[in-house]
């Protein structure tokens, strides 16, 4: 294991590029013993191919332990992989699905009956143009991918339509992540400067609702301009919003 | 049968059910085999080398959610909306370790009738079983009682017994 390890040990928290390849003595691997029980995982960016890994998207090589590589990367087209969540806007309805667009390369379909307490009787009243906050549950390349609003127990858990007032705006991949880490700092920041409600979907969709329509565009473009800025400059500004500046 | 009749009768025909009823084992297990040499032979094979069957030591995740651990995706701060936040709490909860969560279990289950209730409870409990098992005199001078709490039952009445009549 080790010796897969020591390929990568070099170049975490370094760049690497598209084409990168990261190779290792594959006989001297299948004589180490311990292989397997243990396996190597190869998050977003990094593919295998053959006895190799190839690197494909651009950015930072990150690792977590015990085992897990993945390419920190700054996008704004989103793929659909399955079990994320996401914010869909229905564009279509037709029979049995919604069609729904996630922002991927084709639309997703989302079942009638894949709501909670929906049944072939009850349908759940979703109109063109409502906000979804949904997962996949199929996601593959060459497939439509599939959206559903509940959990495999059948729950909705906060899925479903949403969003009766507030606003959606956009924004890069990178920034949803750092949105979404455990104690985030910019949303801790965010917090503190007046009640509101946010709607974070990994392909870069964000929804945001406060008491006033003022305020939510005062959260919607600190959000926004979060994208491009340091950290003392994100608090500089924080700090002339909470008092009243904005 | 005769052998002649046999000899005449195709081998197709031979080899159907009710036909095999009249055969002897001889000409029977020379049908078998030949049927099954007929079915090894139409059997399709790819003419390939053999695999070499090698477990992958490369597990491919695409996700970013189980590497950098991200957190549910509704928010609310403020008591906002209230919903959202028990949800939160909800979905975000399971990361923590497991015996911490048991941990506040156990304390939540003490927190959840105080000491003082527990004992104003027993203390009404063990007055009204007191009651319901004592004697209707004894409930009598219970309630005579009832000023003074810790003192301890004095029969303040002597045992009542027959007295002998004097002759």
């Amino acid at each position: 294991m080790d010796i897969i390890h020591s390929c990568f040990k070099a170049q975490i928290g370094e760049v690497v590029l598209p084409g990168d390849v990261f190779r290792f003595d594959v006989s001297s691997v299948e004589e180490d013993s311990r292989v397997k029980a243990e396996k190597i995982i190869c998050g977003p960016g990094l593919r295998r191919n053959g006895d190799e890994i190839l690197v494909y998207k651009s950015g930072v090589l990150r690792y977590k332990q015990p085992n897990l590589y993945w390419i920190e990367s700054q996008q704004k087209r989103y793929v659909p992989i399955k079990g994320e969540s996401v914010i869909g806007i229905v564009t279509a309805k037709s029979g049995d699905i919604f069609k729904v667009d996630v922002g991927g390369s084709e639309q997703a379909s989302l079942s009638y009956l894949a709501f909670e307490g929906a049944t072939k009787r009850n349908r759940p009243n979703v109109q063109v143009g409502d906000l979804v906050y949904s997962q996949f549950i199929i996601a593959n390349k060459d497939m439509e991918p599939e959206l559903v609003c509940i959990d495999s127990c059948g729950r909705a858990n906060g899925m479903g339509v949403f969003g009766a007032d507030g606003l959606l705006f956009k924004v890069s991949l990178g920034l949803v992540r750092r949105l979404l880490t455990p104690q985030s700092e910019i949303v801790k920041d965010l917090e503190k400067i007046f009640p509101f409600e946010m709607v974070v979907g990994l392909n870069g969709r964000v929804w945001v609702k406060a008491k006033s329509v003022q305020q939510t565009l005062i959260v919607a473009n600190l959000l926004e301009s979060c994208e491009n800025m340091t950290a003392q400059q994100r608090r500089a500004l924080f700090k002339k919003v909470a008092e009243g500046a904005l | 049968m005769s052998n002649d009749g046999s000899a005449k009768l195709s081998k197709n025909l031979l080899r159907m059910k009710f036909m095999q009823r009249g055969l002897d084992a001889d000409v029977k297990k020379q049908l078998e085999e030949e049927e099954k040499r007929i079915i090894s032979d139409e059997h399709w094979y790819l003419d390939l080398p053999e695999l070499k069957a090698k477990e992958s030591y490369i597990i491919e995740e695409r996700s970013y959610v189980p590497c950098e651990d991200l957190v549910y995706g509704r928010m609310s701060f403020k008591g906002f909306n209230s919903e959202v936040e028990k949800l939160m709490v909800l979905m975000n909860a399971p990361k923590e370790e497991e015996d911490e969560e048991e941990e506040k279990d156990i304390t939540r289950m003490d927190t959840d009738i105080t000491d003082e209730d527990m004992a104003i409870r027993y203390g009404s409990l063990v007055e009204s079983m007191k009651r319901r098992f004592g004697k209707k005199r004894e409930r009598t001078c219970l309630k005579n009682d009832d000023d003074d709490v810790n003192r301890n039952a004095v029969e303040t009445h002597p045992k009542k017994a027959f007295l002998k009549p004097q002759d």
